[in-house]
């Protein structure tokens, strides 16, 4: 070998790591250091080091990373995949290793080393990595080093929803405003990054025997090491953490660097990197403002949206008080009858709303004039039922109805609202005075504001200062729009393409605003959004965000001054409207005695077991939040408020039961999940009047999902299809003769539809089933295809499929039967409706058509949101039962799907009866919902009705669904 | 809702017709077929960031990608100012299953009612849709389009193979240029010559295996997925160039086998639902028909020699059996775990499967069956990617380098 010496460079997304190791392949120099999105200066920076000791050593080199990439390619120095590069360094290091999982900043992987070697890394949508503990760790206020010393602590673990870190926070952000133990929280963040590498990579292969753990956040964080080792049931001899873990694969590098022939000297190095050229494949947009003067007429024009001022210390008179406990911040005023501010506060929250809120009276009832008195209290936002029972705060109100009041106090006329927060992006219609449409961010749309704050954490600048850079941006990057984890590569890209942070600062605003418009908002041309809109939100207060707004748009909004104190605003507007002689507001005396303690606890109402957070404030007041119902809650009595949902679960589970045959031919399973909800009633007939005995599987559950969680392929599938997988081995375990469990590419034809199909995922889920999970075979599993419009086909494939048991002349009047099973169980629904809007109307309720799909009647699926409708004080039917009283208007797409034109159809009659609104449920993932969300939304918003959309995953807050439920009540309420 | 605006006879005459741009050797043959009967066509070639970021602002950005750069291609063109809206009609094609795909040309007609009402939009599918359109396909332009799909596979199959290897750059795509010109001026003259296929198919053939190769060898990867990503350099990320300047060999399924994928749905599924009908009877027939066809090609590339012959469907159809029932008929269906297993029993182990992110057929046939297929071929190194308007191309090509390493290893 020509040199001594050879050289690993290991770029990550937020590391750099460098590596020389000597002819024996002995590491003798390392060097771990973060880059701050600044990769090549970082890399120089650890080159000069290196010079240092070596100056005129030639090195063998070779450059491995995500960032790596695009600089090896521009400065001509060899690359290495990182993923190889750590796949030679264990070779080296720990031969005897089964498994490697690396973590990265935002990446992992996970090599399997025995029983056919694979390399895997995550696919695009997967955010479980060291980027995203950093982010929760920013959500929380804390280092990830104090996030890591929290969980030590915990003493449970709440399901955090992993896939995605959009997702997971939008689960972490209620917790935290619940009251939640951050302790708890901790350890939770950590065992969801466990779950998403062991679903999202492993797909169905075992981790077993010794695993390696590689990575920076496996090396220094003990919590997340402590829940891998606990999850994988691995023994300290089982997983080992290597002291040189963080540069494990810069290591791995330089082993592949020395069997390079390329020579080069350090300084060589650091001139080719200095001369790397950035491509120029970045497109860049148009600066916000082409001069200085432009910006200060905007400023000008926006200063004439302030409010007036009073002195809190000489005003006299009444004033109102509101509070606005966000997800991320907390904001407060205080006004004065005439609406002028006596008091504001706006902050981070810091994951400690209570406290924080606590801080600010005391400091008003410390600063306050005697003679000025409080006359009304409100509160919205996030921490709404938590400040109002702690501090006994006159009313809560839904953060919609907030924004619009102050909205309106503005511009009477206003035509839509838009408010951009931490967490939320709300858009409001506005018709006739009164709230129209709401549109609110989707999981997969999140860009917003706490998304530019990290952002500018992670580049090292606080977010007033990034914000500014990006106003006088030459060419703002274009960096798409899609989810923040998506961002980061964009962002990443444009860096190494050569991009300052002031592009990219600009850039960022931008996104977030097309994000909003074309994805929220979903506008086809600012037209559609009215003369006079009103922006506000924290995020607003930033002027390149405002600017980029205006510029999409092509017009002028109105910002006021006070964008991010709106909702505080509104309430203290409310508040003001609502007032009673003085208000129940905690007194300073109180106040000064205040103080509070949380638990967690599990509800035994019911089968749901909700995981309960109990504050007590003390003298026996106490929250509770976390409950689906209000069974949990400790107040209200019982429920009766009907509720089709539970109607039909009910009714499909208790079929088990129809035939108990004293000896039956075999045992069936059949398993309770996707298709089933809704055929249940035929094959459960069919089977049992064939003398089998049915077995189905048991009722879903988080660990239902987890039982059959390492056998599902693919991690962007919806979460229906993810619980099938533990259906089957449910059934399985409990040891049926065969699984029954048919493909149909074909669904009933109800007609007035253009085609009755299933989508692809309940056609042909069964084949996914067979072929990834082992335990399966031909003959404990059957899953024929057969298309149920035609009696002979059923008949014929039945008698295949049950072959062995000769039943060949009892198949006919058993499928019969079955099919008269199935009508009547339809037309029950459709009674049970029938009888469930009498007694609504007879008691004066408004009724709820939830639409969503057969199986959204699980409860695993749709997390009690027809709990939380009744708990409104309003009925629920379903889409199915009420598909039949309408006709399919005429559509702009395809209908071409059983299930969905009953969408469709339901629409439709709603849009027929004034006492009805309709909510579509769409499992997150779903495709085809993509396609029917617009024309549900055109049918109903054509028939006068409010377009409601919730959308559903593995997340089990219901944080967003109730705003959006309430936001619905208050609309309806207006109308 | 308004009417759409209808494509009527006269517009034959005055319209010109864009087509997407997804096969460009193949269409750019289709379209000379067009214009033999009247028609004037255009082939979009913009593919600038703006085609992305139209599709954004006017498909609802859930539907998939493919949706999304079809649109999002024709709003570019349209605004570009290049054509006249009141002269100018769009083509879109409509293959009618299961798949959301069916529904691209409601989605498309969505977009351009709201921006130029006056544009028709023309479906080209072979179901039976949209009958009350003024573009007819004949049985006799049906043959003809059959022909075209042939000389497109042929012409692919060869430039692929000898652009990775050839030693004069431009060699390859010389003797392309040459063969496009004749047989879309062959198309385009309404002459019968396209039938000669023995003689031209062998002429092709030998022209391109005169192209001087090196004698290196490189490693094979073949493309699968969905069918619009996979070849749509567009929608990939010039995904067949990334492959060549890697070193290795990109090896594509043909145009021909998810032609007459779907037409073996069609009687496939009459027989597993027991429902025979007179439509049923005629794929039967035009199956048998273009596998004819299919065998003859594949027949002259073993005689000539030089060239991997195409999969041979019958083939294509057995090998999926052992993994998935062809009755899984949406989106590519069970084509894609055969074409995945008849690549790597081909000894192409490294298979990318290319699909749009959130597609839901390929949940099922795509990442669903990599396991299957795995385990009986241990060699087969198969990643899938997903494309998407926000995914980068460091992330794409990271993990194909990661693929390829794994190749290398």
């Amino acid at each position: 070998m020509a040199s001594r010496y050879s050289l690993g460079i290991d770029v990550g997304s937020t590391t750099v790591k460098t590596v020389i190791t000597d002819q024996n392949g002995e590491l003798i120099y390392s060097k771990y250091q973060r880059h701050l999105s600044k990769v090549k200066e970082t890399v120089t920076d650890q080159l000069k080091l290196i010079q240092a000791d070596y100056p005129d050593e030639d090195f063998t080199v070779c450059i491995t990373g995500s960032a790596g990439l695009g600089l090896a390619d521009s400065a001509g120095i060899p690359f290495v995949q990182e993923v190889h590069a750590a796949f030679l360094a264990v070779k080296e290091k720990q031969p005897d290793a089964d498994a490697v999982i690396e973590l990265g900043g935002e990446d992992a992987k996970i090599i399997f080393l025995t029983g056919g070697v694979e390399q895997r890394m995550n696919g695009s949508c997967a955010g479980g990595t060291g980027a995203f503990i950093d982010q929760m760790a920013t959500l929380l206020g804390i280092t990830a080093d104090e996030l890591d010393e929290l969980s030590l602590r915990a003493q449970k673990i709440y399901p955090i929803a992993s896939r995605c870190g959009v997702f997971a926070k939008s689960d972490i952000q209620p917790l935290l405003n619940q009251g939640a133990r951050r302790e708890d929280v901790a350890a939770s963040i950590f065992q969801a990054v466990v779950d998403q590498t062991v679903s999202g990579l492993a797909q169905g292969r075992t981790i077993e025997g010794k695993v390696l753990f590689l990575g920076g956040p496996l090396f220094f964080l003990r919590g997340l090491k402590k829940a891998f080792v606990k999850t994988l049931g691995l023994d300290e001899e089982h997983a080992v953490f290597p002291e040189e873990a963080p540069v494990f694969v810069a290591y791995g590098c330089s082993i592949y660097a020395a069997n390079s022939s390329d020579l080069f000297t350090i300084a060589q190095l650091i001139e080719k990197i200095r001369d790397a050229k950035a491509s120029d494949s970045i497109v860049t947009g148009e600066p916000l403002f082409s001069s200085r003067a432009e910006y200060d007429q905007f400023i000008a024009r926006h200063k004439q949206f302030d409010l007036g001022y009073a002195d809190i210390h000489t005003y006299e008179g009444d004033a109102y008080l509101g509070i606005d406990a966000g997800s991320t911040t907390t904001k407060l005023v205080l006004i004065t009858d005439d609406g002028r501010i006596l008091y504001q506060h706006y902050s981070s929250n810091q994951g400690q709303p209570l406290d924080k809120i606590v801080a600010q009276l005391k400091r008003i009832y410390s600063e306050i004039n005697p003679k000025i008195n409080i006359r009304g209290s409100a509160v919205t936002g996030y921490g709404e039922d938590l400040i109002k029972a702690g501090l006994s705060i006159d009313h809560g109100i839904v953060e919609t109805v907030a924004h619009f009041k102050a909205a309106a106090y503005f511009c009477p006329d206003v035509d839509f609202i838009i408010d951009i927060g931490g967490q939320d992006i709300k858009c409001f219609k506005i018709k006739n005075r009164s709230i129209d449409s709401i549109m609110l961010n989707e999981a997969c749309s999140s860009g917003c504001g706490s998304f530019i704050q990290t952002f500018a954490m992670a580049l090292g600048y606080d977010i007033a200062e990034f914000s500014q850079l990006g106003l006088f941006a030459e060419h703002p990057v274009d960096l798409g729009s899609r989810c923040t984890v998506f961002m980061n590569s964009s962002v990443k890209q444009a860096q190494k393409d050569g991009a300052t942070v002031e592009d990219i600062s600009a850039g960022l605003s931008s996104s977030i605003i097309k994000n909003a418009i074309y994805k929220v908002i979903r506008a086809k041309s600012p037209d559609e959004l009215g003369e006079n809109i009103v922006v506000q939100g924290g995020t607003f207060l930033n002027d390149a965000v405002l600017r980029s707004f205006e510029k999409e748009l092509g017009r002028n909004v109105i910002r006021p001054a006070i964008s991010g104190l709106m909702g505080a605003f509104g309430c203290a507007l409310y508040a003001k409207e609502r007032a009673e002689r003085s208000s129940s507001l905690i007194s300073p005396e109180e106040l000064e005695e205040f103080s509070y303690t949380s638990k967690s606890a599990q509800c035994g109402g019911c089968t749901a077991n909700c995981q309960l957070n109990i504050i007590s404030f003390g003298k026996g007041r106490r929250f509770i939040s976390g409950n689906r119902c209000e069974k949990g809650s400790g107040q209200a009595k019982k429920n009766d408020i009907p509720n089709l949902y539970e109607y039909k679960y009910n009714s499909i589970l208790a079929m088990e039961k129809a035939y108990d045959p004293v000896q039956p031919r075999a045992t069936v399973g059949l398993p309770l999940a996707l298709g089933f909800y809704e055929q249940m009633p035929f094959w459960n007939t069919l089977f049992g009047e064939l003398g089998f005995k049915t077995v189905f599987s048991d009722e879903s559950s988080r660990d239902m999902y987890y039982l059959g969680q390492h056998t599902i392929p693919s991690d962007t599938v919806c979460y229906p299809a993810k619980l099938a997988h533990g259906h089957i081995e449910d059934l399985l375990d409990k040891g049926v003769d065969f699984i029954f469990y048919p493909c149909m590419s074909y669904n009933l034809d109800e007609g007035d539809s253009d085609n009755h199909f299933n989508c692809p995922v309940v056609a042909y889920y069964p084949e996914l089933l067979a072929v990834n999970n082992s335990r399966l075979n031909d003959d404990n599993f059957r899953h024929p295809y057969l298309d149920l419009n035609i009696r002979k086909n059923v008949i014929r494939v039945m008698g295949q499929a049950l072959k062995e048991f000769n039943l060949k002349g009892k198949i006919p009047a058993a499928v019969d039967k079955a099919y008269a099973a199935l009508e009547n169980y339809h037309k029950d629904v459709a009674a049970k409706a029938r009888e469930i809007i009498a007694q609504a109307r007879a008691e004066g309720r408004k009724i709820i058509v939830i639409a969503g799909r057969p199986y959204h009647i699980d409860k695993e699926i749709n997390h009690g949101i027809h709990k939380l409708v009744t708990s409104l004080g309003m009925a629920v039917i379903t889409e199915d039962s009420v598909a039949a009283l309408a006709h399919t208007p005429k559509l702009g797409v395809l209908n071409q799907w059983t299930y969905h034109s009953r969408l469709y159809r339901a629409a439709k009659y709603v849009t027929t009866q004034t006492d009805m609104q309709l909510i579509q449920l769409v499992s997150f993932g779903c495709g085809i919902d993509a396609v029917t969300g617009d024309e549900v939304r055109a049918i109903l918003e054509g028939g006068g009705k409010l377009y409601t959309q919730l959308k559903i995953d593995e997340i089990n807050n219901l944080g967003a669904a109730r705003i959006r439920l309430r936001s619905l009540v208050a609309a309806m309420e207006q109308k | 809702m308004a009417e759409h605006a209808k494509f009527t006879e006269d517009m034959i005459k005055t319209h010109t017709i864009l087509v997407p741009d997804m096969l460009p050797i193949h269409f750019k043959l289709m379209i000379s077929i067009f214009e033999a009967c009247g028609y004037k066509m255009e082939l979009l070639q913009n593919d600038s960031r703006a085609v992305v970021d139209e599709g954004l602002k006017n498909v609802h950005n859930d539907a998939c990608y493919p949706a999304l750069l079809v649109i999002g291609q024709f709003m570019d063109a349209l605004n570009s100012g290049k054509y006249d809206p009141d002269k100018t009609a769009l083509l879109i094609t409509q293959t009618g299953g299961g798949c959301r795909a069916s529904n691209y040309i409601h989605l498309l007609r969505k977009a351009v009612d709201k921006n130029y009402p006056q544009i028709p939009v023309v479906s080209l599918n072979f179901s039976g849709l949209e009958k009350d359109s003024a573009f007819k396909i004949t049985p006799w332009m049906f043959l003809k389009l059959l022909y075209a799909v042939l000389y497109g596979d042929l012409l692919m199959t060869c430039y692929n193979k000898c652009r990775a290897y050839e030693v004069n750059k431009g060699d390859s795509k010389a003797v392309l240029d040459k063969w496009q010109k004749e047989l879309g001026d062959i198309f385009r003259s309404g002459s019968k010559k396209f039938m000669k296929t023995k003689k031209l198919y062998r002429r092709i053939l030998d022209d391109f295996a005169a192209v001087e190769l090196s004698g290196e060898k490189k490693i094979r990867v073949g493309i699968v997925g969905e069918i619009y990503v996979k070849y749509s350099p567009l929608a990939n990320n010039h995904l067949e160039d990334f492959l060549i300047s890697e070193g290795c060999e990109p090896v594509v399924p043909s145009l021909l086998e998810f032609v007459m994928y779907c037409a073996a749905g069609t009687f496939n599924d009459a027989k597993i639902y027991d429902h025979q009908t007179m439509s049923s009877r005629i794929y039967k027939l035009g199956y048998k028909l273009i596998y004819s066809k299919q065998k003859e090609l594949i027949r002259i590339m073993k005689e000539q020699g030089s060239f991997e012959p195409l999969h041979d469907f019958e083939h294509l159809r057995s090998l999926a059996d052992k993994y998935i029932d062809q009755g899984v008929v949406m989106g590519e269906g069970w084509l894609i775990p055969a074409e995945m297993a008849a690549l790597a029993k081909s000894g192409v182990d490294n298979i990318i499967c290319t699909q749009p992110f959130g597609c839901l057929p390929n949940h099922i046939v795509a990442k669903g069956m990599s396991r299957a297929i795995k385990q009986d071929n241990p060699n087969a190194n198969i990643v899938a990617i997903d494309y998407d308007p926000g995914a980068t191309r460091v992330n794409q090509e990271n993990r194909i380098k990661l693929m390829l390493a794994n190749a290398r290893r």
